[in-house]
């Protein structure tokens, strides 16, 4: 029968084509089978590739990742639970780890370990280890400011004069961490008063951080909230000497705080030796130099040097703040919605 | 002539449809679930935050008007293209599909790097007009190719001036092809997410993209979404209302397909121009940003051949397959809401084409969602992606199966019964062979949709699985632009091949099938 043949030729092509798929996949994927350690990683595969690579080298862990944002896998992990097929989860900021131990989907780090962090930068029950850290910062406009003429702290930016001039990402998730800090810092008065200051001084609202600096960089808004990496990784692209937008660090202010990316061991994989070398090797000296050098980052191990031209880490407050709180996180955007701007 | 059956749908085709309908619902059933788990109070408190109602209300400013823009210039450019006397009309014709090879997000990027002032309503109006006009055009020109000027000419007997004689007589024919471009492109609105976003204007998808984002609030981002779904099912109902009024005005016609072209004269210049512009707009801006920021980047890096073709190869594999999925889905679906009418009908076309008013990464953990619980060994396999694509992209290929069908007269289906033939004998020899052309049509739209597709491509992907949009966007995640760039032109040029095969593909075979 005539309609029988075309639906098997149907599902032979489907079966073809997507045999074909798996083989054209790179080599060294595909081998999801034992021995092969899974790595979840909301972080660029152009950044940290040649550093899981490193490690394959070092160590002979064959290693599979799967590269998606932080917020994409967090989705993916409280969605698969406990059947995921992931080892590892190496996040870009700590809300999506504090999003994934608070659903009881990660195994506890040895103490050893944790305590390389110092408190401030990592969680405060071994649930995930703070691996590299980014300053908030204010990215001005270069042609219209200078260093000078910028706001050395957060709170001048609700005066009039910045009204209209000031972008940030108010749905990001370390542009919420600064409001947090802010709430433990100065108080929640105090941090809803600058929250609808802010909303009522006519700020360009964007969707992320790169965004923000894009605008900035094309003199759209003076002023930008940005994390500090950000303005490197543009500098890369196009050049130092390019960039329109400077920025200016915030030592002692709550909109200079610090926010950590970070792993955690997810529970299938508790007692893994392949996920804990991985965890052990993102902190050793090794791999935290190598974020200083090419990603601009802070490292997290005291004793290695922040990349030049940065304040020390020490410089910059963070308080006894723990970043992946969500119950903090909660209130810090109901504040936002309150205001109208989330 | 009849072309619905006021008889009973049969079972076996019913069946089908209901499965394929099932299927569509994953993502609702999804919702569902975790709106349920959310609890009412936080659906009640959702709608007390300030923002919601400007958000429902961007969206819906924005959907309209982009439908309404792409109406009013793909209908008069069809025109062009079916029925003027115009010199290289395939030509014209392929300017017309191209920019369904752009992703919006690509347009948005380019126009963004040319223009940075570029912000909010407009500038999201104008770049989604550009990407979606085609969605309009191709099924209009088409329509319009199958049709007759017979009508039209008879109102100028009558007396009726130009215009007139269009409305009276060419527009009934047009009109459900015409309602059926609109829906496509008012839920292909609904959902955009990469376009707006750039662009910051505030809708739905970008706070249930936030709402992931920062407050790793899977519930408050499932609420958010099936607002969207109600938003679908009113564009849809809206169109089936619309289109049920169509059909019966084109019961009258009838009349062997003849057509007069029209002379365009002094209309020549401003006629070339509409047709000219929107491609040139949504396909050479980008593309000339992204070769000069090729040039200036610093970060250049040799393209790695071995990965740009693996990708390539992956691109074309997995959207295939997702279209062959997507037209198997909505081939039940499609035959049936041409023939039969009913409630059953209705609704099972509604649900059919509620997927493609969601956002790609609600569509994708829907299926995550589902496939860990049904069939885990397929999990982060390439059949649970192609799978994907097709629950993603299947509405797309409703429109055109249902209007391919419909042009078939059910008197040759009876004819074939008459002489013995059974039901699905009758389908595949008489039906199935004069719709084809539509058909195919339908499954290149699903595959040049599902190239460009990335949210449930990053979610669903085989583990170390790249395709052309991924590489795009791991290397524009970093401002790698320039490293970004040759992906970008790849992927515009692989997905211009079925772009191009569909603006070749015609409905007219029907017509020498028919004398």
């Amino acid at each position: 029968m005539r309609s029988s043949r075309h639906a098997r030729s149907a599902g032979a092509f489907i079966a073809i084509a997507l045999t074909l798929t798996a083989c054209t996949a790179s080599p060294e994927s595909g081998s999801t089978g034992e021995g092969t350690l899974t790595i979840y990683a909301g972080r660029n595969e152009s950044l940290i590739g040649p550093l899981i690579e490193q490690f394959t080298d070092d160590t002979g862990i064959e290693v599979d990742v799967r590269y998606a944002t932080s917020p994409e896998l967090n989705a993916l992990l409280l969605e698969e639970g406990e059947r995921t097929p992931a080892d590892v989860f190496f996040s870009q900021d700590a809300g999506a780890l504090g999003s994934i131990a608070s659903a009881g989907l990660t195994s506890t780090l040895p103490g050893e370990l944790a305590d390389l962090i110092p408190a401030g930068f990592t969680s405060d029950d071994g649930s995930w280890i703070g691996v590299t850290g980014r300053a908030r910062v204010i990215a001005y406009d270069g042609d219209d400011l200078t260093s000078e003429t910028v706001p050395d702290t957060v709170d001048a930016l609700t005066a009039p004069e910045w009204s209209g001039r000031v972008a940030f990402a108010p749905g990001n998730a370390s542009f919420q961490s600064f409001i947090t800090a802010l709430r433990v810092l100065e108080g929640e008065a105090a941090a809803a008063e600058w929250v609808n200051a802010i909303a009522a001084n006519d700020p360009i609202l964007t969707d992320n951080n790169l965004a923000t600096l894009d605008l900035v960089n094309s003199g759209q808004a003076d002023i930008g909230l940005i994390n500090h990496y950000y303005w490197f990784e543009r500098a890369a692209e196009l050049g130092e000497e390019n960039m329109r937008a400077q920025l200016e660090f915030l030592p002692g202010d709550p909109g200079g705080i610090v926010n950590v990316s970070g792993a955690a061991i997810l529970k299938g994989a508790a007692g893994d030796a392949d996920a804990l070398a991985f965890v052990e090797y993102l902190v050793s000296e090794a791999a935290q130099r190598y974020f200083v050098e090419e990603t601009f980052e802070y490292p997290l191990v005291p004793g290695i040097d922040a990349p030049e031209g940065l304040p020390a880490l020490e410089s910059l407050v963070n308080p006894e703040l723990d970043l992946s709180d969500l119950e903090s996180l909660e209130q810090t955007q109901r504040l936002l919605a309150d205001a109208g701007l989330l | 002539m009849s072309h619905t059956r006021a008889v009973r749908p049969p079972r076996a085709l019913l069946a089908a449809a209901v499965v394929a309908c099932a299927v569509a619902a994953i993502p609702l059933a999804y919702l569902l679930v975790r709106v349920g788990a959310a609890g009412i109070e936080e659906v009640i408190a959702v709608f007390g935050r300030p923002r919601v109602p400007v958000l429902i209300a961007n969206t819906v400013l924005l959907a309209a008007s982009v439908t309404l823009t792409t109406v009013a210039i793909g209908v008069p450019s069809a025109f062009l293209l079916a029925r003027a006397r115009l010199r290289g009309r395939a030509v014209w014709t392929m300017l017309a599909a191209l920019p369904l090879a752009v992703p919006s997000y690509l347009a948005a990027y380019g126009w963004l790097a040319a223009l940075p002032w570029m912000q909010g309503f407009w500038a999201a109006w104008f770049v989604l007009t550009l990407v979606a006009v085609p969605y309009v055009t191709l099924p209009v020109a088409a329509a319009l190719r199958a049709g007759t000027t017979g009508l039209d000419d008879v109102a100028r007997t009558l007396g009726r001036g130009p215009l007139a004689a269009f409305r009276l007589g060419t527009w009934p024919q047009i009109r459900p092809a015409v309602l059926a471009g609109a829906l496509l492109v008012c839920l292909y609105t609904l959902s955009d997410f990469g376009g707006v976003a750039l662009f910051r204007y505030q809708v739905l998808t970008t706070a249930i993209q936030q709402a992931y984002g920062a407050s790793f609030n899977r519930d408050y981002a499932a609420i958010l979404a099936t607002l969207l779904v109600l938003l679908a099912v009113a564009v849809v109902v809206g169109e089936q209302v619309a289109r049920g009024r169509a059909a019966r005005q084109f019961g009258a016609v009838t009349g062997p397909a003849r057509q007069r072209r029209v002379r365009l004269r002094r209309w020549t210049v401003p006629a070339l121009a509409l047709l000219l512009v929107p491609p040139a707009l949504a396909v050479a801006v980008p593309v000339t940003v992204l070769v000069v920021r090729l040039f200036e980047a610093q970060t250049l890096r040799a393209v790695d051949a071995v990965e740009l073709g693996s990708a390539v190869a992956n691109t074309v594999l997995l959207s295939a397959s997702g279209a062959v999925v997507a037209i198997l889905l909505a081939l039940p679906i499609g035959i049936l809401a041409a023939r039969y009418r009913g409630r059953v009908v209705r609704a099972v076309e509604t649900t059919g084409y509620l997927a493609l008013g969601l956002p790609g990464i609600v569509v994708g953990l829907s299926l995550v969602f589902f496939s860990l619980a049904v069939v885990p060994v397929f999990y982060q396999t390439a059949f649970v992606l192609a799978f994907a694509y097709g629950v993603l992209f299947m509405p797309k290929a409703i429109g055109g199966i249902r209007s391919a069908t419909a042009q078939v007269p059910t008197s040759l289906e009876d004819v074939s019964r008459t002489l013995g033939n059974g039901r699905t004998r009758t389908w595949w020899f008489v039906t199935a062979r004069l719709a084809r052309p539509g058909i195919a049509a339908a499954a290149l739209l699903v595959t040049v949709t599902a190239m460009k597709e990335l949210p449930a491509t990053l979610l669903l992907r085989p583990t170390g699985t790249d395709t052309l949009a991924t590489e795009l966007w791991s290397r524009t995640d970093v401002s790698a632009y320039g490293a970004a760039a040759p992906y970008a032109v790849v992927l515009l040029m692989v997905a211009a091949i079925p772009a191009f095969l569909l603006s070749r593909a015609r409905t007219g075979e029907f017509d020498e099938a028919v004398p």
